[in-house]
């Protein structure tokens, strides 16, 4: 169908879909259903089965994905807004970043090295905590698939916000500093806006200052950690 | 409206200077976030200028990277040939990522604490 190659219909589409995943999360009350993961699913489906190129797609999408940028500068208010509690704890955030960061890439690439991942594979997934822009960049510097890099950080962001809360609870973290700052540091913005719904603003002040913090150790870190494993 | 995008969007654009002067390997997006923050301590810029449209951004974070997300198709093939180390890994490393974060905090606030307590 030549009409689903229209852009302003895409766009529409995706707006639309993403509000009946929204209301479908909402009515059936089932956390397996995040509206992003439906969204995504059902947009694939409606694509593959119109004949209908990622290419295609992303000429409409493009616009969507434009808002991220000026949307990460925004997370500059939550953090504003926290600013006297990070000054006042300024030590433990730092540190507790630094052994995140090391222990996610670390983690992540062993595992996959173990069930069998090929070296392009590893070096797209090294970078996965962190939000898109930053772990593309990453991944294409260190020889890596951004494309599947972009589609992985985003099933990490999915599944940190789905699955994040209950691993803070059975990993015994009970302040919601803490709480805030792993879900940010494992899964980015999406994360970070599964912790606002759930939580409220300064919860997710703190996932904020996660992301932040993970992904400028994670630029600076990954080459230095890829170069000492591979 | 059109007050609060152009703060957000002058930040980004100062964020993008920045790299684009000294070629740092660090996105301009969190660049203008920090700085944000730290215009909106000092006084520079005020809340109410950017307020509305920064919490309609971040409530709707989500949204944004479904674009991304579909981009998936894109590599069907490499998926489909290692999709068991991708998913294991993943999940495996967001878990100690979350534990060790956490735990590291909150040891480092309860060494603080009794610190504190015994000055």
């Amino acid at each position: 169908m030549e009409f689903f190659q229209n852009k302003y219909f895409l766009i529409a589409l995706t707006f639309l879909v993403f509000l009946a995943s929204k209301q479908l999360q909402r009515r059936t009350g089932i956390a397996l259903l995040h509206p992003i993961l439906v969204t995504i699913t059902v947009l694939i489906v409606v694509l593959l089965a119109a004949d209908v190129s990622p290419d295609v797609y992303s000429e409409g999408g493009e616009y969507i994905e434009f808002w991220l940028k000026p949307a990460v500068v925004a997370l500059g208010v939550p953090l504003y807004r926290q600013l006297e509690s990070i000054r006042k704890q300024l030590l433990p955030l730092l540190l507790s970043e630094l052994a995140g960061c090391v222990a996610g890439i670390i983690s992540v690439v062993l595992v996959a090295q173990l069930f069998g991942a090929s070296r392009e594979v590893v070096l797209s997934l090294a970078p996965k905590a962190v939000t898109t822009p930053i772990a593309m960049e990453i991944s294409a510097t260190a020889g890596g698939l951004p494309a599947l890099t972009a589609a992985v950080v985003v099933c990490t962001g999915i599944f940190g916000g789905m699955a994040g809360f209950q691993m803070i609870r059975i990993s015994r973290i009970r302040s919601q500093i803490a709480g805030g700052l792993s879900v940010g540091t494992a899964s980015h913005a999406v994360g970070t806006a599964a912790a606002i719904e759930r939580y409220g603003m300064r919860y997710g002040a703190f996932s904020s200052l996660g992301l932040t913090l993970n992904g400028l150790f994670t630029a600076l870190l990954t080459p230095l950690i890829l170069s000492l494993l591979l | 409206m059109i007050l609060q995008c152009a703060v957000l969007f002058a930040f980004l654009a100062f964020g993008e200077l920045v790299v684009w002067l000294t070629g740092v390997p660090v996105p301009s997006s969190i660049i203008g976030m920090i700085s944000l923050a730290i215009s909106l301590k000092i006084g520079w810029i005020r809340l109410e200028w950017v307020d509305k449209a920064a919490d309609f951004l971040v409530r709707n974070l989500g949204f944004f990277f479904v674009p991304a997300g579909v981009g998936v198709m894109r590599c069907f093939g490499i998926i489909s040939q290692e999709w068991i180390p991708i998913t294991v890994a993943t999940i495996v490393s967001t878990f100690i990522i979350i534990a060790v974060t956490g735990q590291t905090h909150q040891i480092c606030r309860h060494f603080m604490s009794r610190r504190s307590k015994q000055k």
